[in-house]
């Protein structure tokens, strides 16, 4: 096992290195340079280029990226021109914020989608199967930022139930009511689509798994239909339903971009839409690198977590 | 078998539903009003930074006006100064030398005095490349100065500027945020981390700043000018103007700057105020009058008939702004020429002048912008006018760009690629946009943002004649001629000057908006 976990992680490695060059170079394409993006209406072709040269990007394409790569991997991830302070303290700050909702937000599409599907195969075109199949199937179509909107309005600005959006009240507060106060509706929105996924592959999952002959020598045995359920198909379906958990966990935490812009979350998805926009370049590029590699790390964890369950994976 | 499971669901359902009920009853009473004495503003994005000399967005002056002074400021409701750290000051008779006296007794908000020294320092920080300090920029916005060649110190009450050569525009840029003064102890003791350890002289003195949530002010007792009339302010910047709007309404936020023209009616009932206020900001298309059919000055003149401004300032834009008649917005009411009038919707006329200069069909490209500082809603204008300019007979091709690729296109000039483009400026003096963007010395290849190539040696000659002279009433005379002549050579289409807007809830008394766009809070009153 330990030798799998090594040669995973050395196999991330160019992966890592790739996204290196690829963010680097975006950036570098993309039109429009931090100096035009900090003077604006400003920007004459003199005082770009002095501020260009008192940020350093005067300096050759080749020369800016090992400088930047060298920095990086001594841990200096350089200093953000639009918000004047060290990249990896937004960085993290950001990316801590990120994790609470979209970790939430996968425990909750997780819980919920995988009982919803439990169940509805347990009672196939039985009520239950199809209320949840209907459900699942509304949850799909409504896109994430749309729900969210809605919920601001009835649960905040009508009914005043909870705050509209931040991570922590302004005045008071800042203990843990007060953020699971700010975090059920955004974690919610979120994590909706996510569960009628999760729901209608675990359901199909369990069919399969429900038809195979150890289910039936369960039932024979006298075990109980809950612990046939979700004891004895439950774990032999979990098999396929881990991947899909896996890549639900990249869609939570790409979906947290809109969700993060409609209730003000002050995550890393925003954080990055705000860098592209001010041609923050070392923020965009410290900021994809750091995801990129925490999304690296979980795939890793995915595959060995599957492994774990059934050992036949071990390629 | 099917009823053991079934029961086991329905208690798990019901388990939940009241695990559910319980955690929001338990955090739902969370919510409280927002106190008294406390005025928390919604801000539309997070501040760069608190140092007045390194930032450059009205976002951010908002706050800095209201933790430092300059040495002068804009006096209220109006765009002339007025004395503030300065109490009076003489200028020189070649309009070089300008002679300050410093208020006295005045201390930043880290105990340190407030004196000539202090000055220098501010000045040499931004403009001297070899300030122990200068290290703590970039300084983005030190050309407002670069006319100043010393800042020396007389007596300890006593500066004086020498410029290099006579520059109008001085004073009004003392007024502007990059003209506040900072502390000097407090930037050596904290460098390049300055920005978010401010310290200055001004009604409020900074309290706390938690990234992307907030920034908390507390009111500055013994301020020179009088102690503020609420005893903190909180500004919470919340990028996306639907959930602003929300905010509002909830009460999460007691006054809201820059209303999208949409959500105003949903503020008309009586909790709520909505103000307006013309600004220092003009709206308009750039006519590349090099080349193409704008190389007429005719056609340029039936372009301004033929878009309706009224009905993209009415219906587009909700209201938000007021049609522009010139290239100076009326907010400079010293410098403005009241006896222009706008050019009147008049397709008719249009298609004249089309026809006299042989234009009819005319093939013009169309930079919009999606987006971008001041430019209000642009490729909805974009799209409106392009439909007035097809009703008199040109055939227009429009093509959008994201806001900075769109000023990498238009800043070096539209020879070879548009006819015309969207743009538009806010400025502190009546100066600055025509002395950038209509001279002849001012066309993209000389480092100007003349890009549409405009040239009239009167109007040039009328523009460094006002930039040097020192009286207030010359000036304002060479730009009444200025505008005058810019309005009948139409090297624009002027289309609309904006009005800011802002909503305050019952809360709130004595809250007005400047025509600077500053945020000015000292005097508003939370209840």
């Amino acid at each position: 096992m330990g030798g799998y976990i090594l040669k995973r992680l050395v196999s991330a490695i160019p992966v890592l290195f790739g996204i290196t060059v690829i963010v680097f170079l975006i950036m570098a394409m993309i039109p429009g340079d931090p100096a035009l993006a900090i003077l604006g209406s400003y920007a004459t072709p003199e005082n770009v280029e002095k501020l260009n040269r008192d940020l350093g990007l005067d300096q050759p394409l080749v020369a800016r990226y090992f400088i930047w790569l060298g920095n990086m991997l001594t841990g200096d991830f350089g200093r953000s021109f639009s918000l004047n302070r060290p990249v990896i303290d937004e960085v993290l700050d950001r990316f801590s914020a990120t994790l609470i909702l979209a970790g939430t937000s996968f425990v909750l599409c997780a819980i919920f989608g995988i009982a919803a599907g439990v169940v509805s195969a347990a009672r196939q075109y039985g009520f239950a199967d199809k209320a949840i199949t209907f459900a699942v199937l509304l949850g799909i179509s409504i896109p994430s930022f749309f729900l969210g909107m809605m919920m601001i309005l009835l649960f905040a600005v009508r009914w005043k139930m909870l705050p509209v959006s931040g991570m922590y009240a302004i005045y008071g507060g800042g203990d843990l009511p007060d953020l699971l106060n700010h975090l059920i509706m955004p974690a919610i929105a979120l994590a909706v689509v996510a569960t009628g996924v999760v729901a209608r592959l675990s359901r199909s999952a369990m069919l399969e798994v429900l038809r195979q002959d150890f289910v039936r020598t369960a039932r024979a045995k006298g075990v109980r239909e809950g612990r046939v359920i979700w004891g004895h198909a439950l774990r032999a379906a979990m098999v396929s339903i881990i991947p899909v958990l896996g890549v639900q966990a990249g869609f939570v935490l790409s979906g947290a971009v809109y969700i993060e812009m409609v209730f003000q979350w002050p995550g890393v998805g925003r954080m990055l839409v705000d860098a592209i926009l001010k041609r923050d370049i070392l923020l965009v590029q410290g900021g994809v690198v750091f995801v990129a590699a925490c999304y690296v790390m979980f795939n890793i964890a995915v595959d060995v977590a599957q492994s774990l369950l059934d050992p036949r994976i071990k390629t | 078998m099917t009823d053991t499971f079934f029961n086991w669901t329905r208690r798990g359902v019901l388990a939940a539903g009241v695990a559910m009920s319980l955690a929001l009853g338990a955090v739902a009473p969370a919510e409280a009003q927002t106190p008294p004495g406390v005025l928390i503003v919604g801000q539309i994005a997070e501040p760069k930074a608190l140092d007045p000399a390194a930032v450059t967005a009205v976002n951010d002056f908002r706050i800095l006006m209201n933790l430092y002074d300059g040495l002068v400021r804009y006096k209220s409701g109006t765009l002339e100064v007025e004395p503030a750290l300065a109490t009076g000051w003489e200028i020189s008779e070649d309009g070089t030398e300008y002679t300050f006296t410093l208020r006295e007794g005045v201390t930043f908000h880290d105990g340190t005095e407030f004196n000539a020294e202090a000055v220098k320092f501010n000045f040499d920080r931004m403009l001297d490349e070899e300030h122990p300090y200068h290290d703590t920029g970039p300084f983005p916005l030190a050309f407002f100065f670069s006319a100043v060649e010393e800042v020396s110190v007389v007596d300890p009450l006593t500066v004086t500027f020498k410029l290099n050569a006579p520059y109008a525009p001085f004073l009004s840029n003392l007024a502007y945020p990059t003209g506040l003064i900072v502390s000097p102890a407090a930037v050596e003791q904290y460098g390049a981390d300055f920005g978010r350890n401010p310290s200055g002289t001004g009604p409020f003195t900074f309290a706390e700043w938690r990234s992307n949530e907030a920034v908390v002010v507390e009111a500055n007792a013994d301020y020179w000018d009088g102690a503020p009339g609420t005893q903190a302010v909180v500004f919470r910047p919340i990028t996306d103007a639907n959930t602003r709007t929300a905010e509002m309404l909830a009460g999460g936020i007691d006054v809201m700057v820059e209303v999208p023209p949409v959500a105003l009616s949903e503020f008309q009932g009586d909790d709520f105020t909505v103000l307006e206020q013309a600004g220092p900001h003009v709206w308009f298309l750039i006519l590349n009058a090099k080349e193409g059919p704008f190389a007429e000055k005719a056609v340029r003149q039936a372009a301004n008939y033929a878009i309706n401004k009224s009905a993209l300032v009415e219906e587009v834009l909700e209201g938000t702004a007021d049609v522009a008649a010139g290239p100076t917005p009326p907010a400079f009411a010293w410098a403005y020429n009241e006896s222009l009038e706008p050019y009147p919707y008049d397709p008719e006329k249009a298609k004249e002048l089309l026809a006299e200069a042989g234009a009819e069909g005319a093939e013009l490209t169309f930079y919009v912008t999606e987006g971008g500082s001041g430019m209000l809603d642009p490729v909805a204008m974009g799209t409106a006018i392009q439909a007035d300019l097809e009703a008199v007979g040109f055939d227009v091709t429009i093509e959008t760009y994201e806001w900075n690729t769109f000023l990498g296109e238009v800043n070096p000039g539209l020879e070879g690629k548009a006819d015309m483009a969207e743009m538009a400026w806010m400025t502190n003096d009546p100066d600055t946009l025509p002395y950038l963007a209509l001279r002849t010395d001012a066309w993209p290849d000389k480092g100007g943002f003349n890009s549409g190539y405009y040239s009239n040696p009167e109007v040039d000659t009328l523009l460094e004649e006002a930039r040097v002279a020192t009286d207030q009433e010359k000036r304002a005379e060479l730009y009444k001629e200025m505008q005058t002549i810019v309005q009948e050579d139409a090297p624009w289409v002027f289309v609309a000057n904006w009005k800011q807007n802002a909503v305050m809830n019952d809360r709130v008394e004595n809250f007005a908006l400047e025509p600077s766009f500053f945020l000015l809070l000292k005097d508003v009153v939370k209840n």
